[in-house]
């Protein structure tokens, strides 16, 4: 027999037909009909958050480390626009998060009455799409093609603006989820085309100075085993974007770190000098590419992905294929493996070892490792690579990092190795600061069990940091590490190397709280540490058995000065870096 | 380059204002759009007249199939195609000039749907530069009011737009 339950009770019903653990949070009159419907059930936990901004980045804390879509819900108006943000986060770095948006009854839609927007215009920009419930009887199918559309093809985030009386618990219907989809608009693609795949292998073969460059579709597209198979097949050098870290094991020896504004010399040296770009589920990102008319002029590209508008945007494939980067990868090696095993000197091994050497020369040039060989930070001050690399051993390289943005990003993204998919998650499309620390709660939510640390600067933390109250009150084990410059270190970096050292509101002149003792006012560990002597030491009791159940709080007092290197010429080609602080261009500062 | 768009959507509300919105969102041009339901009722079908170079008309097309409700989208100018406009002009005719007038709009088979002892209303279909002509020949006449459909598209011969 089917049930007659409420649109708000059809809602948080087909949640759970969807299989959603979690919601994020934060109720308000136009929701509180569906609050009703979340309180008379147990199997959907909700998880009441401080601010709504915060409860999407928990939502996608979620998803990137799950794969599965995280869901938010919350009241129409400031509800509504609170989340905005979150989803343009989402929407940049494709990832799946539904938000459910209470909005005021249809009978005054358009009145402007009281905590009214329009949600579905508003979001309209950042969303992959939203829905508008008429009636309370649409709700089972939208939600369903709501889960559906996030989660496949290109991810991505969908608002559901469900009004007041559709949710009116006086008025039910016959609840009956479906368990398919039709939508005749909509069929992302299944497989890549057979002679692109053909045509893109046989390129592979006749690769001199081949690159391998991924990105967070290989992580979203669960390809990772399959890429890393294919290179260890060819034995080609791989570099990562950003979002792309831990999609290729980080710590192997055919992996040349990140590229891009801040990647490694010898990642950025190989795709500039490189005959054949192997490009997969990334998006040629003009954090990537530099100045893309100078980009790679030699290399032939091949590009993989899912979403046909990404390929040829920037930079022009010549063999474009699109389609899962699963399929795609999987049915390569299948190609590659009948070729070598036809003729084993297929591959042009003289050409690829020469091209090693050159890579490894530009490694022992200007490895990440090289700066900070020969000094520590100014008076001998801890600098913050020495304190992500304390956070790396203390975690053996197994943690979930999430980041904030900014230097301290770059910083996490260059010395903590990733050697798994889903374990390193930042904003790196839309570049969101105080998305880290409810980033790191939904992550800890997800997987309770596993060690998940926030790195981030005293600027982002500041952001979103009411949600020490949200970790207080379910627990949150997590690893907070602050990367304290007491600047907003990016912006200051840019201030000193274009604008002469004109510090223009990227300080805040000693208004800065003590991070120790606020945390511990929320009932969590804290500790400060500004001596490199002592660090080992700090990061071993806090990700040690000591704290293994207390969220602990690190202010770490780094060198302010330090700026992050390599860093990308402006308008140049991916070649033109500056790889050290230079005398005279960038060491110019006003004293604060 | 001039391109003229055929869109198939689904006939929701919200639909258009996707399609208008990405035009918006990543600085493309929109000329004329013209929109309507089509014999099914569940699509609505939007003829639009676009400027840009093949790398750009190709993320326009790209971007506008990523809609969700975009069913279906052709580039009429890729092949032969018809192309019309409907314009509703009202100018000031009055002595000599009102047979002048007429004539003009004979010659270009404008009609005449409605008049005053001042002026004419005329009708007239045709491609967009039949329309720019006829507003040319009238030459020092006051034209008083101009309302242009936009551009309305469809391919020729058997070839047809649909799912």
């Amino acid at each position: 027999m089917t049930e007659r339950l409420s649109g708000g009770e059809m809602l948080i019903r087909a949640l759970q037909d969807e299989g959603v653990e979690y919601v994020f949070g934060y109720p308000g009159g136009a929701a509180l009909h569906i609050y009703d419907a979340v309180f008379k059930q147990q199997r959907i936990e909700h998880i009441l958050v401080r601010h709504e901004q915060a409860a999407t980045h928990m939502a996608d804390g979620y998803a990137r480390s799950t794969g599965k879509p995280g869901v938010v819900l919350v009241t129409s108006g400031p509800g509504a626009t609170n989340a905005i943000t979150g989803l343009a986060t989402a929407f940049m770095d494709s990832t799946p998060i539904i938000v459910i948006s209470a909005q005021v009854p249809n009978e005054v839609i358009g009145t402007d009455a009281f905590q009214e927007t329009d949600m579905v215009g508003v979001s309209r920009p950042v969303v992959k799409h939203s829905y508008m419930v008429k009636s309370a009887d649409e709700i089972p199918r939208i939600v369903k093609e709501a889960f559906y559309i996030a989660s496949s093809g290109r991810p991505g985030p969908i608002v559901i603006d469900i009004p007041k009386d559709t949710t009116d618990p006086n008025e039910t219907f016959d609840y009956d989820y479906p368990e398919t989809v039709s939508l005749r608009s909509y069929s992302p693609a299944t497989r890549g085309h057979g002679g692109q795949i053909r045509k893109a292998v046989a390129a592979l073969m006749k690769a001199k100075r081949p690159v391998i460059y991924t990105g967070g579709g290989i992580v979203q597209g669960e390809a990772g085993d399959m890429l890393t198979a294919i290179a260890r097949k060819l034995g080609f050098p791989v570099t990562n974007t950003l979002m792309g870290l831990g999609g290729y094991p980080g710590t192997d020896r055919q992996f040349l770190g990140m590229l891009g504004m801040h990647g490694t010399f010898e990642a950025n040296m190989a795709m500039h000098q490189a005959d054949l770009i192997f490009a997969a589920g990334a998006r040629f990102d003009d954090r990537v590419t530099n100045n893309p008319t100078k980009f790679a002029p030699d290399a032939k590209v091949i590009h993989v992905d899912i979403d046909p508008a990404a390929i040829s945007k920037i930079v022009n494939a010549d063999i474009p294929i699109v389609g899962p980067v699963s399929e795609v990868l999987t049915e390569m090696a299948r190609l590659i493996d009948a070729a070598l095993d036809e003729d084993p000197e297929r591959l042009d091994r003289a050409a690829i070892d020469a091209w090693w050497q050159r890579i490894d020369g530009w490694r022992l040039k200007h490895g990440l490792d090289h700066d900070q060989r020969h000094r520590a930070g100014t008076n001998g001050a801890m600098l913050p690579q020495h304190v992500i690399q304390a956070v790396y051993r203390a975690t053996e390289g197994k943690a979930y990092v999430t980041s904030d943005v900014g230097q301290h990003q770059m910083f996490a993204a260059q010395y903590y190795k990733f050697d798994a998919p889903r374990r390193w998650i930042n904003s790196g499309g839309l570049g969101t600061m105080g998305f880290g620390l409810p980033a790191a709660m939904g992550v800890q939510f997800a997987h309770p069990h596993d060690t998940v640390a926030c790195i981030t600067g005293e600027g982002s933390f500041m952001m979103n940091m009411q949600e020490l109250s949200t970790c207080m009150q379910y627990a949150l084990p997590i690893k907070v590490v602050n990367l304290n410059n007491q600047a907003l270190g990016m912006v200051k970096q840019w201030q000193d190397m274009q604008y002469g050292g004109r510090h223009s509101h990227s300080t805040y002149r000693d208004a800065l709280p003590d991070f120790k003792a606020l945390a511990e006012s929320f009932g969590h560990v804290a500790y400060r540490v500004d001596d490199l002597a002592e660090l080992d030491g700090v990061m071993a009791d806090t990700f040690g058995p000591k704290h293994k159940d207390d969220l602990v709080f690190i202010d770490a007092h780094i060198d302010p000065d330090e700026h992050v290197y390599p860093m990308a010429i402006k308008g140049g080609s991916m070649a033109d870096m500056v790889l050290e602080r230079e005398p005279g261009r960038d060491d110019i500062r006003e004293d604060v | 380059m001039r391109r003229l768009l055929a869109i198939l959507l689904e006939n929701e509300a919200g639909a258009l204002s996707r399609v208008v919105g990405l035009f918006a969102q990543r600085n493309y041009n929109i000329e004329t759009l013209t929109v309507a339901p089509t014999e099914d009722s569940t699509l609505s079908r939007i003829t639009l007249l676009t400027y840009g170079d093949a790398d750009r008309i190709e993320q326009i097309t790209k971007h506008l199939n990523r809609l969700i409700e975009v069913v279906k989208v052709v580039d009429l100018t890729d092949g032969d195609h018809i192309e019309r406009e409907i314009m509703l002009i009202k100018f000031r005719a009055v002595g000599e000039g009102r047979a002048e007038a007429k004539r003009v709009s004979d010659v270009f088979r404008g009609q005449i749907v409605d008049m005053t002892a001042d002026a004419y209303t005329v009708q007239l279909t045709g491609p967009s530069e039949k329309l720019d002509a006829f507003i040319a020949a009238l030459g020092d006449t006051a034209i008083l009011e101009v309302v242009r459909s936009g551009v309305s598209g469809i391919g020729r011969g058997e070839k047809i737009l649909s799912l």
